[in-house]
């Protein structure tokens, strides 16, 4: 993989996630690699099962204790993330530099607190700070995300959600971390709420030049805010490129029906196709291409070994043995009759 | 059709009963329990045919001499008393005895506690009020000036001793079942039966109680359990019933005799029996309790 | 012909002061109003799209039509006849008529019920046939959602995937031969790649059974996909209704065009003009009689707040919003 900037925030290489159940093992993530560059959204799509949260979890050092990452490199700003003792992790990255807003802002204030204390807390836990130059802090960054610096006093409860969003990315802002992971920023909101956040999340990302990993299951939201895409299926990556390129030369199959799938406002009368089947389970070890099952142009190449990533142009990463056939793949994609045979 | 539907039920069954299988064979403790129970069980079934001697026949040895307060010995394999009963036949019909309030005790109460639960929590409001006030009030009964009260006022029978535990009993596993009862009531399916027609009864029978049946199942192991302590707890004081033996009863006896500090062996193997049976039950609800509380199971 | 008809149609929630106001400062209770006045037709095999956010009064109005929740004012009719105050068999009979299907597929089927015991349990329950035929049909309902019957009968809702889930709880709504399917966001808990697959099984059955469809989501890339006419709905109120196509690329009142404008689009190269409203939504408690959405309009005057528009809203009616500046905002627009 040709690097297009010589020093990446966060580089990581061949990383894999098991889980030890008694089932066997879960290989929820396998062989991922993937760069952030400084001041970039990199955006990571998939759906339900997808290895996608594992991946973040195991960047965070949050996995279970049934499950052990493995990677070739894992680099932030060149200290290995992994090498790190626990204790130094979790002082010097942790939050300092890789914040997170997580999934459910709701469950994640403590609801007997009030969410000024708790920003409070999270800057001082971090920072020698006094109270008053935290709450100082605080009510800059309540600014920054369209909050009434007032709204510090009240309790979570009296937050609506997408308030309640807002504040988590205030809290992930508090100590300037150089990226910050969203993992489904405005799953469960309303779209008006949604759309302000978006734009919020825009302005953040220009002020304060951080760099951001957006997780999400929405096409729509993940061509509007990421410079640069990873599809992910399987807990693999099948395809990683520009925005713009992959949505305008898709190579990999599951791209072609994921975007098949998935509506738009504009193009109302367009007939949305599925992808018939289910997911894998991922238990055992990983023979094959994870979506072959489910792929129109499978072959038994593709049922014999897991394709290797290939770099096709420069940033773009295909995960497909038939890569060279995408043009014919785009044109056969768009018939209905494809996924159905 | 009609056979086939049989042939149903008989695959639903057996369904059932591998599942069961399943969680009892899922630790050491809860399987031994499930052994433990069907000996007893079956000692219960069988007592008059295992039992050498009549519980109150005066028992001689094979040198003809009056066997009073025996040790064991091969004879008498758990001792006798001062008036030469045989201790091990008594044992053996005091298993039934116990068993018998126990399971029938226990089962009257889950029924009891059941739907009493099921109904408060179902329709909530004014009937959850009623019901549950008045298993407040049963929890400010103390227990023995109640059994006390009601034997005197019917007399030492195995029906009001049942009657007597039951009526204690059944407060917990209303209480909990209620509790369950009105967070399935929550739950999206049950919306959904409702908006497909289902009638109030069908919802509680049909939707509800199908998945508070892992926690009926264990409080129904507790109850049997708790029905043992009791019934013993009660015999031992003199309030059991004087026609049977039972292992609460038999202590009694030891008691009344005055021979505590000589016959350890008259002592000893009622209070084995009766731990071992209760811990046994308590072992195998606990296998059902994970089922019933998957936050308790190993990861 | 019109199939279901609400007619304005009100739900107030009464919420209750604290004792101190309620007993000595003598204050008169507050209201929620949940629906205000909705009247909505649905015409033989129409699907209508309500859209909305949070707290829009979407999801009260379809508890209100399938019987589960008494409006406060107005009536619903079912083929002409209202159906408020209906006993017996006759409720019974419209309760077969107009069934649902749920938002999640893996709160909404009872664990402990095998698939065909789960399409089964609306019939058993109203006794619609007897057990042998209840058995065929409801077999025959699995497969035609494309869960062969052979195959996924015995299976319990836990050895089943989101998808499938979701098939069986059509299965179970379409086995009693509904007249009116009222579907609550039923793809919102699928994954993206197979919702397509649960939208063309809804059509389909449609067409096959000609059912009359009442389809509520947030979701107006869906609704665009999939509705006849599309209803927009702001806290509790209708703001307008049209063909789906024409509400979506011709919108015309203001909250109507700021949600438009809010929906990301799947193509990086499209821009998005910032929808131009203020502050947050609120509850509906006590409000003015007028247009709720005023207080965050750009285009509001005094007199908005005072005056309720009625829409005409009879099946195949035109586009129409509830908006008297209308003629201004063109203007402004353009």
């Amino acid at each position: 993989m040709t690097e297009i900037n010589k020093d990446p925030l966060l580089s990581v290489r061949n990383l894999g996630v098991v889980y030890e159940t008694s089932q066997g093992p879960v290989h929820a993530v396998t062989d991922v690699s993937f760069d952030v560059q400084e001041n970039e959204v990199f955006g990571i799509a998939g759906e339900s099962g997808c290895g996608k949260s594992t991946l973040i979890k195991a960047l965070l050092r949050l996995l279970p204790d049934n499950g052990v990452a493995t990677a070739d490199r894992c680099d932030y700003r060149g200290s290995a993330l992994m090498k790190m003792e626990g204790e130094a992790f979790r002082k010097e990255i942790l939050w300092q530099e890789i914040s997170m807003v997580p999934q459910s802002a709701m469950a994640s204030f403590n609801p007997v607190y009030r969410v000024g204390d708790q920003v409070v807390e999270s800057i001082q836990t971090h920072r020698k700070a006094s109270r008053a130059e935290a709450l100082e802090r605080a009510s800059e960054l309540f600014d920054v995300v369209g909050l009434e610096p007032g709204l510090l006093k009240s309790y979570p409860h009296e937050f609506s959600g997408g308030m309640r969003q807002r504040a988590m990315i205030a809290m992930a802002l508090s100590l300037d971390p150089g990226l910050i992971i969203m993992d489904e920023p405005t799953t469960g909101l309303d779209v008006l709420v949604q759309e302000r956040i978006l734009r919020r999340i825009r302005e953040i990302r220009a002020e304060l030049k951080s760099s951001i990993i957006l997780i999400t299951h929405d096409i729509a939201v993940i061509a509007e805010m990421s410079d640069r895409i990873a599809i992910m299926y399987g807990g693999e990556i099948m395809e990683q490129a520009s925005t713009i390129e992959l949505f305008e030369n898709p190579h990999h199959p599951y791209t072609l029906g994921l975007k098949n799938a998935f509506p738009s406002i504009t193009t109302m009368g367009t007939e949305l196709i599925s992808i018939p089947g289910s997911p894998p389970t991922l238990i055992g070890p990983v023979q094959s291409c994870p979506f072959a099952p489910r792929c129109p142009f499978d072959d038994a190449a593709c049922h014999a070994a897991n394709p290797a990533a290939t770099e096709i142009a420069a940033g773009h990463v295909v995960r497909c043995v038939n890569y060279e056939n995408s043009a014919q793949f785009r044109s056969l994609a768009k018939e209905k009759s494809t996924w159905l045979s | 059709m009609s056979s086939s539907r049989t042939s149903q039920r008989f695959r639903k069954l057996r369904l059932a009963l591998r599942e069961h299988y399943r969680i009892i064979n899922s630790n050491k403790l809860s399987q031994f329990g499930f052994w433990v129970i069907i000996l007893f069980t079956l000692v219960a079934i069988f007592a008059p045919w295992i039992a050498p001697h009549d519980p109150w026949e005066m028992t001689y040895d094979s040198n003809g001499n009056f066997a009073s307060l025996r040790p064991p010995s091969w004879e008498f394999p758990m001792g006798t008393t001062h008036l030469g009963y045989d201790l091990f036949s008594q044992l053996i019909l005091a298993t039934r005895t116990t068993l018998l309030i126990g399971v029938v005790s226990g089962f009257i109460s889950i029924v009891i506690g059941a739907n009493v639960g099921l109904i408060a929590g179902y329709y909530g409001g004014k009937i959850d009020e009623v019901l549950m006030r008045i298993t407040d009030i049963l929890y400010g009964m103390p227990f023995l000036p109640f059994i006390i009260v009601l034997i005197a006022l019917f007399g030492r029978q195995l029906e009001f001793i049942i009657l007597a535990i039951v009526l204690i009993i059944w407060r917990t596993s209303a209480r909990v079942i209620r509790a369950q009862a009105m967070s399935i009531k929550q739950r999206q399916y049950i919306q959904m039966a409702k908006a497909r027609g289902a009638s109030d009864l069908r919802i509680i029978y049909r939707h509800i109680l199908p998945n508070v049946l892992p926690l009926l199942l264990l409080y129904a192991a507790f109850n049997i359990a708790w029905s043992i302590i009791t019934e013993a707890s009660a015999s031992f004081l003199g309030f059991g019933d004087g026609e049977t033996v039972s292992w609460g009863g038999m202590l009694y006896e030891l008691w009344l005799s005055g021979k505590t500090r000589v016959a350890w062996w008259w002592f000893a193997s009622p209070s084995v029996c009766i731990i071992l049976l209760v811990t046994s039950l308590v072992f195998v609800s606990r296998a059902y309790e994970e089922v019933a509380n998957p936050r308790l199971r190993k990861r | 012909m019109v199939v279901l008809e609400l007619d304005r149609l009100s739900c107030h929630f009464e919420l209750t002061p604290g004792f101190v106001d309620r007993v000595i400062k003598r204050k008169p209770p507050s209201y929620i109003k949940a629906v205000e006045r909705l009247s909505i037709a649905i015409g033989e095999k129409e699907i209508l799209g309500i859209a909305g956010e949070s707290g829009c009064g979407k999801s009260t109005t379809c508890s209100m039509v399938s019987g589960l929740l008494d409006p406060t004012e107005g009536d619903i009719r079912f083929r002409g006849k209202s159906i408020l105050g209906l006993r017996g068999d006759a409720i019974k009979d419209y309760r077969r008529s107009v069934q649902m299907i749920f938002q999640d597929p893996y709160e909404s089927l009872n664990p402990r019920f095998r698939t065909v015991d789960i399409v089964a349990e609306g019939p058993r329950a109203l006794e619609l046939w007897d057990a042998n035929e209840i058995e065929q049909r409801s077999l025959a309902m699995l497969d035609a959602v494309g869960l062969p019957s052979g195959k996924y009968a015995e299976r319990f809702p836990h050895e089943l995937s989101g998808g499938e889930r979701q098939r069986v709880g059509i299965a179970s709504a379409l086995v009693m031969e509904p007249e009116v399917i009222i579907a609550d966001e039923p793809l919102s808990m699928l994954d993206v790649s197979i919702r397509a697959g649960i939208l063309d099984l809804l059509r389909e059955m449609q067409a096959e059974r000609g059912f009359s469809s009442l389809y509520v989501s947030h979701d107006l890339s869906i609704l665009g996909n999939v509705a006849d006419r599309l209803l927009i709905m702001y806290l509790g109120q209708a703001m307008e209704i049209g063909p789906a196509e024409e509400v979506i690329r011709n919108p015309k009142h203001p909250y109507t065009r700021a949600l438009i404008g809010a929906v990301p689009i799947p193509d990086p190269r499209s821009r998005r003009a910032i929808p131009n409203i203020r502050g947050d939504i609120s509850k509906p408690i006590d409000p003015p009689p007028g247009c709720r959405f005023a207080p965050r309009c750009p285009y509001a005057d005094a007199s908005c707040s005072n005056t309720f528009i009625e829409m005409e809203t009879g099946a195949g009616t035109l586009h129409q919003a509830a908006c008297h500046r209308l003629a201004e905002i063109d203007n402004a627009g353009s």
